[in-house]
């Protein structure tokens, strides 16, 4: 998810910080990495924070927890049509919270097959429901070998971790 | 009232943002000062408390401020309006105008009757260019005929200092008596909702029953002597507090307690909401130095008196433009689709450009898009159907009267 900042809105989605568990380093108060955000083992991660859950020929994407809590409360999802082309690393759709736009990449490249139309109505199940009912697209991959170069949970919990410490 | 605070909001640099996605920094989205790490911006007395208030702090006009706190930002805004928000506008600048020629020197550079205003009362205004464009709009209270207080937006603090101190060594070197003292050791407290009052009356003698919106007291809050106005910018019943930086955390508590839970801290992100849908202007986004008050809807602020003398800086434009109506102005639009955001498009439903949105969001108590933006005059009747585009796509919108959520001001009956 590539995150694009309009001009009125304020820069809740990567600058934000809040306070250390008391194990954490002494960081300086307003540069204190971020509470811990839920992933799912066994999805893969993009650096722009979104997930894939991938079950044969079907890769269903959304933003990871991480994404949704920066970006806060959702409002509105665009969507693309079905049996739109996507490509890894290009925007295909946009999120935004009351505050903040953000462009959503794919992980991967291929066909659209279904968009959760139920978004239209509650765009908030990105934040209540990010890895289920929050899904975005479901894509047929036309290389499942992309999948290789994306994260795991692991790495994806570190990359979050080192991203939220500066 | 109001119209000040959160210069260029929107404009603060995400350090990871340019370094993880070159592609999609937008240079027009860069404050024009350079990045500031964490420990050389400026904090409010209340820093520490904003961070223990689970506080997510971010830089804003040279200041760490607090954005929001555990709730979200749309929870936050209903809550000032169902209770009470309790925000730190500390970063604000404050200023006194001393001496006997104190009135005349500052309407020399502002739109209002300062000379009409009762003593105790005050009014949002504007400060000009030659070009009668907005150098800053601030809310000023005429204390007394030799004492005027005036806060400014954090952002124009440095360009309105500049402005007010040059014209006053010019103004004072043609024998005018007039001096200056900006209160750095203030800080500066919102309260807002309709919980205020009811809050504030435990903590001050003064009778807030009879102290409406736009006056302006000297008064003893919670032990400090503060310079409450009755004012804000919400659209609510509230109240601005200055109050000596060194008693302000006693104070913010004292709130906070006595309030029993109905007053929360709120931050910056809430603070935008609510003042976009009370429809009041936020300089930098709906106001710049080539907007005039006419343009932005704002001619309710030129005093009649000021219409009929000049006198300030831009008079000829800005007369010019009472008489004959501005090319363009501000309305406000409810619109579907994603919400608008600054600088997208706007047409007319034949798809000739009209204009562009300067502000714009979801608001929280509407659960609706609502925006703020300029038009071609012509295509500001309210019920004008327009098309606002947005990431290339158009969508529907419509103009709308403001302020799109009822206000609250408290008014003799």
């Amino acid at each position: 998810m590539a995150l694009k900042l309009w001009a009125s809105s304020a820069a809740n989605a990567l600058k934000l910080s809040c306070r250390a568990s008391a194990t954490a380093a002494p960081f300086p108060a307003s540069s204190i990495s971020r509470c811990f955000s839920s992933v799912i083992d066994g999805f893969k991660y993009s650096n722009s924070h979104e997930w894939v859950k991938h079950e044969g020929n079907v890769a269903t994407i959304g933003i990871t927890d991480h994404a949704q809590g920066h970006l806060g409360e959702v409002v509105f999802v665009e969507l693309p049509a079905s049996g739109t082309s996507v490509t890894k690393g290009s925007g295909f759709g946009a999120v935004e919270s009351v505050k903040a736009t953000s462009d959503v990449n794919s992980p991967v490249s291929g066909e659209v097959i279904e968009v959760n139309s139920k978004l239209t109505e509650k765009p908030g199940l990105i934040n209540t429901s990010t890895y289920e009912d929050g899904w975005m697209i479901k894509v047929k991959p036309s290389d499942p070998s992309e999948l290789k170069s994306l994260m795991d949970s692991k790495e994806y919990s570190k990359f979050c971790e080192e991203e939220d410490a500066h | 009232m109001g119209g000040r605070g959160l210069w260029r909001l929107g404009r603060c640099i995400s350090r990871r943002l340019a370094r993880s996605n070159p592609a999609a920094s937008n240079p027009r989205l860069f404050a024009t000062a350079p990045s500031l790490e964490p420990a050389e911006l400026k904090k409010t007395s209340l820093h520490d408390l904003h961070v223990e208030h689970g506080g997510k702090m971010v830089p804003f006009a040279g200041w760490s401020m607090p954005l929001q706190y555990r709730d979200s930002i749309m929870d936050s805004t209903l809550h000032c309006r169902a209770s009470a928000g309790l925000f730190d506008v500390s970063h604000m600048c404050g200023l006194s105008l001393r001496g006997r020629d104190c009135v005349p020197f500052l309407e020399t550079l502002v739109v209002a009757d300062v000379a009409g205003l009762q003593p105790g009362t005050g009014t949002l205004t504007i400060f000009t260019n030659e070009r009668g464009g907005a150098i800053d709009d601030s809310v000023v209270a005429k204390v007394g005929d030799d004492h005027i207080y005036l806060v400014v937006n954090a952002g124009c603090r440095d360009k309105d200092l500049a402005h007010i101190g040059a014209h006053m060594e010019a103004f004072k070197s043609k024998g005018g008596s007039v001096d200056w003292h900006i209160h750095d050791e203030r800080s500066l407290l919102a309260l807002q909702g309709p919980m205020a009052a009811p809050v504030l009356q435990l903590l001050t003698k003064e009778n807030l029953s009879k102290f409406y919106f736009g006056e302006f007291r000297t008064t003893n809050i919670n032990g400090s002597l503060c310079f409450l106005t009755r004012t804000g910018y919400t659209g609510e019943d509230g109240f601005e507090i200055s109050v000596p930086s060194e008693d302000a955390l006693d104070l913010t508590k004292a709130i906070l307690e006595k309030s029993e839970g109905k007053v929360k801290l709120t931050g910056l992100g809430a603070r935008d909401s609510l003042r976009l849908e009370a429809g009041l202007c936020l300089y930098g986004n709906d106001m710049e130095q080539h907007i005039t008050p006419v343009e932005a809807g704002l001619s309710w602020a030129i005093g009649k008196r000021r219409r009929a003398e000049g006198g300030f800086l831009g008079s000829e434009v800005i007369l010019k433009q009472l008489q004959e109506g501005p090319a363009i102005r501000r309305v406000g639009f409810f619109s579907t689709g994603p919400p608008p955001r600054s600088h997208s498009e706007i047409s007319s439903s034949s798809g000739e450009k009209i204009g562009e949105v300067t502000s714009g969001g979801f608001s929280p108590c509407l659960k609706k898009n609502i925006a703020m933006g300029y038009v071609k005059s012509g295509f500001h009747k309210v019920g004008t159907e327009v098309k606002i585009v947005i990431r290339g796509k158009s969508n529907n919108g419509v103009v709308t009267k403001m302020p799109f959520v009822p206000t609250k001001y408290y008014k003799p009956s």
